[in-house]
């Protein structure tokens, strides 16, 4: 059984490598780029049993910082 | 006057940190990570720079779970002093004893120089060598330095003048220039520059030594 776990910088929060590669992508001449947000992909091999509650409970006390990231879960 | 200083995998300003307490008059020992109690007696917990856990996952969020961390939150809880440098302020708010979060520099660039910096409150045991307003030279080290709170914790923390340090000409985007604060109780400073890098003329200045200094004062008084 796996999870998939998303992380993002919360909206609001500046996120300056996600800016970083909007500006390398505009200097590319990609140029329909309005905005860059870069976050981590994290996959658990998770044992029998463990449920989404589990990863919830993995992601607030450790996976995301809840002051500046926000996370989803998909249970693969 | 006992001070202990926590070593975790990556620590490298551990040294630097017990010398500085050294020098202002306190029994240093070191601490390591998988220890889960501090000595006993302990007046002040350094919690030293570095790349604690390489950096892995978020700066110091590994360090944060480690079991002398949870010996620290005790002691914090307490009532007990703390001071982390750098990455132990990263890694003290991880732990949630102090709010607020250090995100990657709004520059993207390492930055390693000597800032200078605004005392912008005497009102602690680490500060109240210094004046208000009073300018310091010390050095900066930090890729991960930009300090970010909600508008609502950095109007608590103003409100209740708990922001130790700030930074003359802003290096890194931290949000209202802070470079250190300090927990409600006014007695855990958390700070991206390094006063343990000013304490000695070889160092080039020693505009840290006062919040060494004052420190043991205020614990030998305790």
């Amino acid at each position: 059984m796996k999870a998939r776990v998303h992380v993002m910088l919360k909206n609001g929060v500046l996120d300056p490598q996600g800016e970083a590669v909007r500006h390398a992508l505009g200097a590319m001449g990609f140029d329909k780029v309005n905005g860059v947000r870069q976050g981590k992909v994290i996959d658990l091999n998770l044992a029998e049993g463990a449920s989404e509650a589990d990863v919830t409970d993995m992601c607030e006390k450790l996976l995301a910082n809840t002051v500046i990231e926000s996370y989803s879960i998909e249970m693969l | 006057m006992k001070a202990a200083v926590v070593v975790f995998p990556g620590s490298n300003c551990d040294r630097d940190l017990a010398v500085a307490f050294e020098r202002a008059g306190f029994e240093v020992s070191m601490v390591w990570h998988k220890d889960s109690e501090l000595p006993s007696g302990v007046d002040i917990v350094g919690v030293p720079g570095g790349f604690s856990y390489g950096d892995y996952l978020r700066c110091g969020a590994i360090a944060a779970q480690s079991p002398i961390c949870k010996a620290v939150v005790k002691h914090a809880g307490r009532g007990g002093y703390a001071i982390g440098v750098c990455n132990g302020f990263q890694v003290l708010t991880e732990t949630g004893v102090l709010p607020g979060a250090l995100l990657r520099n709004a520059g993207l660039k390492y930055i390693c120089r000597t800032v200078e910096l605004k005392v912008a409150t005497a009102d602690s045991v680490f500060t109240e060598g210094y004046s208000a307003g009073d300018v310091i030279g010390v050095p900066i080290a930090h890729h991960d330095g930009n300090y970010f709170a909600d508008a609502e914790t950095v109007a608590q923390l103003q409100d209740q003048d708990r922001i130790a340090f700030s930074y003359a000409d802003n290096p890194n985007g931290s949000v209202a220039d802070i470079a250190g604060i300090l927990s409600q109780n006014r007695r855990v400073l958390g700070m991206m520059p390094h006063p343990e890098r000013a304490v000695d003329l070889g160092h080039g200045g020693t505009d840290g030594v006062a919040v060494f200094r004052a420190l043991t004062g205020i614990v030998a008084t305790a």
